[in-house]
């Protein structure tokens, strides 16, 4: 593994952008996950093609694009070629039989390393695969490399990385957005045909819009956790990051699932999986759309106008729009920071210099293993958050805080209940702006925080939702449409997605790296 | 504003998640925690009386399985990714005093 310092890739930056390079896309034909499954399983190209294609531009952009914390060239193309013979041979094969992806490096694989882009966890070999991975390998998918993310996923901006800062796309100034910044930048730049992020109070769904691509974050309890580095687990689920709604439908078809391993994840019994591409075309018929105004007001006013302009079309297709009251959605953040960080400070505990992990060097006592271990390898947004989950828990002030806030989160979930009451799904922004420059809020936590105003109430209630492009503003900056529904409706806020995807062609536009 | 966190704060929080953190860093987090925690006592706004905590959003609790022997990951694999081991067991300081 290579890092290269900021200085240096500045440098490559701007000679590779002032170069002829610009523009000149050599990779196929940006085609989707899906639209290559096919083209394999006809034998109209093969996996090791496709995979080959990837590694040729993955050695011209990643440089600039800094996605990857780890890529499996060799290891890659022999599956590749694996899965071919197994095509020629007339076997019949999984949904996504020799598509290249990659997964956030927050997910354990028993290949490479899984780093969560800690230095703490910088040589952390996982001795068993998270359950989605063993998924992607049995519906056959090709595993490229893990990508880039906020250490422990804490992060908006992707620039919490202990390990390597990734840039947005569309503009290399500026950030990916995150935390599965990483994952949505390699989708966008088609240094793979699909990817997995995690979503803890909006990390799928912040850098999908950032970046220009489709990600959703399923229900909790839809998609096992098992082998996913915990942050706050009663908020983190793992989801797909796509260029299209229909490939989104594909990959959720391949995680999704009840998992002995994860005592949270949902019986099927009671919350049936279905085929999600099945119906996928159907239009929802009678459509009805909650929008919560005032609180949609406070993000900037281009994503509004591209929002709003997203309803219209949406109206036009016959839906009605529905004024929702959500009086407890100004208190999300707020809640949200209590709980996550009061999860991660005792998920984080684990980190302690004896098991796996950093230890630090001559320790005085076994007391400095812990301390001197812990502030060596963990960055200063983790040590801020463990040190406020810390705060929220402690003695005096845990009925305060923590216990205040689980309240509040209770107060959130039944805004919606009471919302979905009359509509079949709310449409709000999914970030107040598009993406912002590297080094603007690193500074001030707080506002960074604050950026998350439009994500984070679905994670404390649990229900899905979906980023999908819906325009640029005037910097030619993606902007994203967010959908939430009920738990457990991902046909149709998939469906819903895809009425709108079939009207425009946002989806199509592609940075020009 | 009230300085809800100051240094003395910090420090006692530190040592209670085993951090050892430069003064630098307490300074820091110091300022930081304090605007955090004034923007979460928004929450107070709320009345909050008779509501559930709500620790989780899932319909489900005590999940069960089966009480049959299964396959783990054993001694060696456990072991693999540890800073310092000796035999089937993880290394670390002494921690008693000799009497």
């Amino acid at each position: 593994m290579v890092f290269i310092t900021q200085d240096k890739r500045q440098d490559k930056i701007t000679t590779i952008l002032d170069s002829r390079f610009r523009g000149n896309d050599k990779r196929m034909d940006w085609q989707s996950a899906k639209q290559l499954r096919d083209k394999i399983a006809t034998r109209r190209t093969n996996s090791v093609e496709a995979t080959k294609a990837v590694f040729t531009r993955i050695a011209k952009i990643e440089p600039i694009l800094g996605a990857y914390i780890s890529t499996f060239e060799e290891q890659a193309i022999a599956r590749a070629a694996e899965i071919d013979k197994r095509i020629t041979g007339g076997e019949k094969l999984g949904q996504l039989a020799g598509v290249p992806v990659a997964v956030k490096d927050n997910m354990c694989t028993t290949f490479g390393t899984t780093t969560c882009a800690s230095k703490i966890l910088a040589n952390f070999h996982a001795p068993y695969n998270a359950t989605v991975v063993e998924k992607l390998l049995a519906a056959d998918a090709v595993i490229i490399g893990k990508t880039n993310l906020d250490e422990f996923a804490m992060g908006s901006s992707t620039e919490n990385s202990g390990l390597k800062q990734t840039v947005n796309p569309w503009d290399t100034k500026r950030v990916p957005g995150g935390s599965s910044g990483g994952s949505t930048a390699a989708v966008a730049a088609g240094l793979c045909y699909a990817a997995l992020g995690s979503d803890t109070g909006g990390s799928i769904r912040q850098p999908a819009s950032l970046c220009g691509v489709v990600g959703l974050k399923p229900t909790y309890g839809r998609v096992s956790r098992y082998g996913l580095v915990a942050y706050g687990s009663s908020l983190d689920q793992i989801g797909p990051i796509t260029q299209t709604v229909e490939d989104c439908a594909l990959m959720l078809n391949v995680i999704a699932g009840h998992d002995t391993a994860d005592s949270t994840s949902v019986d099927e019994k009671i919350a049936p999986v279905v085929d999600y591409l099945a119906k996928l075309d159907e239009p929802v018929k009678g459509l009805r759309i909650g929008i919560a105004s005032s609180f949609n007001a406070g993000a900037d006013e281009q994503v509004r106008k591209a929002i709003d302009e997203a309803i219209k079309t949406y109206r036009n297709l016959g839906a009605t729009i529905v004024e929702i009251d959500m009086p407890h959605l100004d208190y999300a953040i707020a809640a949200y920071y209590m709980v996550a960080t009061a999860e991660a400070s005792s998920n984080l505990a684990r980190y302690d210099g004896v098991h796996y992990g950093h230890r630090t060097q001559n320790p005085n006592d076994y007391i400095e293993v812990y301390t001197k271990s812990r502030a060596e390898g963990f960055g200063k947004e983790v040590k801020r958050r463990i040190m406020l989950g810390t705060y929220a828990l402690s003695s005096g002030y845990y009925d305060a805080y923590y216990l205040k806030a689980l309240k509040v989160r209770n107060l959130i979930r039944g805004d919606f209940v009471r919302a979905f009451e009359k509509c079949d799904c709310i449409m709000m922004p999914v970030a107040p702006t598009t993406a912002f420059k590297i080094g603007e809020k690193v500074d001030d936590p707080l506002k960074m925080y604050l950026s998350d105003i439009y994500t984070i109430a679905a994670n404390l209630a649990g229900i899905p939702g979906i980023s999908i492009p819906c325009g640029f503003d005037d910097k030619k900056l993606p902007v994203g449409l967010q959908i939430l529904s009920p738990a457990f409706s991902e046909e149709k806020l998939l469906r819903i997605a895809q009425m709108y995807e079939k009207q425009t062609d946002w989806h199509k536009k592609r940075p020009l790296i | 504003m009230d300085k809800k966190i100051d240094k003395s704060q910090v420090k006692k929080v530190a040592k209670l998640a085993r951090l050892e953190l430069s003064e630098a860093e307490i300074e820091e987090f110091a300022g930081q925690l304090n605007a955090i925690i004034d923007y979460v006592e928004r929450m107070n706004k709320l009345n909050t009386e008779g509501v559930e905590p709500m620790a989780h959003c899932l319909p489900v609790s005590n999940v069960f399985r089966d009480d049959v022997i299964k396959e783990s990951l054993g001694t060696e694999k456990t072991l693999a990714n540890a800073p310092q081991s000796d035999g089937p067991f993880f290394k670390v300081p002494k921690i008693l005093e000799e009497s």
